[in-house]
């Protein structure tokens, strides 16, 4: 379940600053919509969260104590405190709740490396939060939209029958 | 210059399994040697074990009380049958002498009569220790998790009881309805065939790194490093606390109780009694790191020379 | 059969009741609870609109005040129930002697229910909490077996609450210091076990190993799911055998007995799983709700849905069968 080539060889293209606008405006959205996000993060707001779809040539860099994402073409990734690296579609997933982590979070369809207390934290509070990136971010354009909408509909299709496992 | 009573030494039951003689033999050799005060004797891990110890109980009890130490039985820390809750009512209802309780159903029979608590039982705070001092008992040994501090704040809240910390021995960590023992031979726990017999010092657990990690006790765990809080000795006697508590490794633990004996009335040094606690249990390695509020298995060297 | 469920979050808090539950259960957002996990639980504001929520749909709301008081700490654990009283819990959920001689002193109207962490096993131990602190409720421990259960309701004046899906600790409950010993975080202090602080992953070869502290807790060969190293499901060598010593990576699942159960006296049905996802506990609710309600031949249709849920993953009917021991 990766990202299909045609989708991701546009990015390599578009410019970093594009790309990162794009990116901007659907976090500022999710934002807005969702004010109380990172306050269950406590002490691990300060800290700097990696997000790299392994299926795309670029990885976000989150810091949710100065409410910002930046993007970074590969191999030039900024360092952080906690990293995800998996495909692009269970980022997303991630991202929306729809995964509970206890399966896909520590099986090897994702890697997490760092301090595995603050991306525990984060999954949690992104599972609090309602997240629906089609209904979120609305008529929202950019050269995201269409590949959000796309793996948007994988998970619900895909993702969630898998969900599974469990953790202590 | 504060004036603190020293505290005893108490020796707690053994844990493993050991043949009748040789269970016998060893509490003669405590009886005649050891600088111990209080002995808690009984099967308290596993209750199909207790056939090997009963025959000898009598002659061990009278011996001991010879020998000028108070005995007290210790109950079972598991109690799911029938019949190991029979067993319980009998020892609540019958012994004639001072009751430990190692679970909440002997924590219920015993109130009202003078008891004692063993470090399997919950107390983490004053509240829980005078709650249990209002019904009877007397004595509360602390689980051997509680960090200083909070040992600390117990003693002070709770006066009238004569607390005791868990000082030397293989931590008991956890217990199971599981025979993780008998599960390692191939065996279950109701055919066992006494097979924790094999393993008197318990039967090491490693990690796949070949790092010793645990021990098994049959249903019981307990930790690959041996509890020694003995540079600690002064800051324990000094916080009020009355028993130090030794628990049986397969080992000498004549010498173990002399180097605590010495350490506790100042005839020997911190670094002296560790090396004598070394030469008691060779190849073992020292822990005290639940005192420090770290993890168990930690070694924190040289405080009390600070 | 009531059916009691988890919420860490005030989203599967509301999933869990528009799913089903007859009751809920949650806890503050610190070491007062025994899945004090980071960035799961409830504030006051959290857990008082998640009463409201539950009361509008005839749901209760039980909370897990469930760790042993620190000592010189206490105040954080009195509050913890003083709110929950204030705020209209329908049942506290405790496990410390001292927090129940406080909690049936104070509030003598308030519903206590004995918590899984204090370990009452036997007969003789629920009589002495209820004839101690007038509980009303035990939640036994999973080291018991359907007739040991069936005996119990016999002889004890309180109701019975057990789990029956979800994680399975497999050492007596309130009773393992084995975290602690690794990593000096306790599920009986800190309200946790096998600390997320303490995990890392690492490649060795074509291994993944996972540890705990300074302790390699499993290592996965190139293929194979990895697992939460959590140290009770660990893999270890014993005596040159190699394998899980305590026990495999499974979860419990004794819905197959569901009737034997109700038989022998329990009044509500546990699910495990604070820590879960809300669209894990939605699922798990909606299906376990109608289980327990269908007859015997509907049910095994329901139950082998629930175990898609646990999709490559064993599930054991635990300590409820005697020949897991």
């Amino acid at each position: 379940m990766t990202v299909p080539t045609a989708m991701a060889v546009p990015l390599r293209l578009i410019p970093i600053p594009a790309i990162e606008r794009a990116t901007r405006l659907v976090f500022s959205h999710v934002m807005a919509r969702h004010p109380g996000l990172f306050d269950r993060l406590g002490e691990h707001a300060a800290k700097r969260y990696g997000f790299i779809p392994s299926d795309l040539p670029v990885g976000f860099l989150v810091e949710p104590a100065k409410t910002r994402i930046s993007v970074h073409r590969k191999p030039n990734l900024p360092a952080t405190d906690a990293s995800v690296t998996g495909g692009f579609v269970l980022l997303l997933g991630l991202l929306e709740g729809r995964l509970d982590g206890d399966a896909v979070f520590f099986s090897r369809d994702l890697t997490v490396t760092g301090d595995m207390e603050a991306m525990l934290a984060l999954r949690n509070a992104l599972d609090d939060c309602n997240i629906d990136l089609p209904s979120d971010i609305g008529s929202l354009a950019g050269p995201f939209a269409p590949l959000i909408g796309r793996a948007a509909a994988e998970i619900r299709s895909r993702v969630l029958p898998r969900e599974a496992g469990q953790w202590n | 210059m504060t004036v603190t009573t020293l505290p005893s030494l108490s020796l707690g039951p053994v844990l493993y399994l050991w043949d009748g003689p040789k269970w016998r033999d060893f509490y003669f050799r405590i009886a005649d040697e050891a600088p111990i005060a209080h002995v808690f004797i009984g099967e308290t891990v596993c209750s199909k074990r207790l056939h090997f110890i009963e025959p000898h109980v009598g002659e061990v009890v009278e011996r001991l009380e010879q020998a000028g130490k108070s005995v007290s039985l210790s109950s079972l820390a598991l109690v799911t049958l029938e019949r190991e809750s029979q067993l319980v009512r009998a020892l609540a209802r019958d012994s004639a002498h001072p009751v430990e309780a190692n679970d909440l159903s002997a924590l219920g029979l015993l109130a009202g009569k003078p008891h004692a608590i063993g470090p399997l039982i919950n107390v983490y705070n004053g509240a829980t220790a005078r709650l249990l001092a209002s019904r009877g008992a007397t004595s509360i040994c602390l689980p051997p998790e509680l960090p200083m501090t909070s040992v600390r704040e117990i003693v002070r809240d709770a006066p009238g009881v004569a607390f005791e910390i868990f000082a030397f021995g293989r931590v008991p960590l956890a217990i199971s309805a599981r025979c993780a023992h008998a599960r390692s031979k191939g065996l279950v726990k109701d055919n066992c065939q006494f097979i924790c017999g094999d393993d008197p010092d318990g039967l090491v657990v490693e990690t796949l790194d070949r790092q010793p990690f645990l021990v098994l006790n049959g249903v019981q765990t307990v930790s690959h490093t041996c509890q020694a809080l003995i540079q600690e000795l002064p800051e324990l006697a000094d916080a009020g606390i009355s028993r130090i508590r030794l628990s049986p490794q397969d080992c000498d633990m004549v010498s173990v109780a002399r180097a605590f004996d010495d350490a506790i009335a100042g005839r020997s040094a911190p670094a002296d009694a560790i090396a004598r606690l070394q030469e008691a249990y060779p190849g073992t390695r020292l822990s005290n790191g639940f005192h420090y509020a770290q993890q168990g298995a930690a070694w924190i060297a040289g405080h009390a020379s600070t | 059969m009531e059916l009691i469920c988890p919420a860490g979050t005030p989203a599967a808090f509301r999933e869990a009741v528009d799913a089903g539950a007859d009751a809920v259960y949650c806890g503050f957002r610190d070491e007062t609870n025994a899945r004090n996990f980071p960035g799961l639980n409830f504030s006051r504001d959290e857990l008082k609109a998640a009463i409201a929520y539950a009361r509008q749909h005839g749901a209760m709301t039980f909370v897990a005040i469930n760790t042993f008081m620190r000592a010189g700490r206490e105040k954080l654990w009195h509050e913890a129930v003083d709110d929950a009283v204030r705020l209209g819990a329908d049942a506290v959920i405790l496990a410390d002697f001292g927090l129940m001689a406080y909690t049936a002193e104070r509030y003598p109207d308030q519903r206590l229910h004995v918590s899984v962490q204090a370990s009452a096993a036997n007969a003789d131990a629920v009589n002495f909490l209820v004839e101690t602190f007038r509980a009303k409720r035990v939640v036994l421990p999973r080291i018991l077996t359907i007739p040991d259960i069936a005996r119990l309701a016999k002889q004890i004046r309180c109701e019975i609450e057990v789990f029956v899906f979800g994680g399975l600790c497999v050492m007596a409950e309130g009773r393992c210091s084995l975290s602690s010993y690794a990593t000096g975080k306790s599920p009986n202090m800190n309200g946790i076990c096998s600390p997320a602080s303490h995990v890392r992953y690492r490649e060795d070869g074509r291994e993944l190993v996972s540890e705990l502290g300074d302790y390699t807790i499993n290592r996965f060969p190139a293929g194979e799911a990895a697992g939460y190293p959590t140290l009770c499901k660990g893999r270890f060598n014993v005596a040159d055998e190699r394998g899980y010593a305590f026990e495999d990576p499974v979860s419990l699942d004794v819905m197959d007995h569901v009737d034997l159960l109700r038989e022998a006296g329990v009044s509500a049905l546990k699910i495990e799983g604070r820590q879960r996802g809300k669209a894990y506990v939605a699922e798990v609710v909606s299906v376990m709700r109608r289980a327990v309600a269908a007859n015997a031949a509907e049910r095994p249709a329901l139950i082998s849905r629930l175990r898609l849920l646990s999709e490559g993953q064993r599930t054991t009917s635990g300590a409820y069968e005697k020949r897991w021991r």
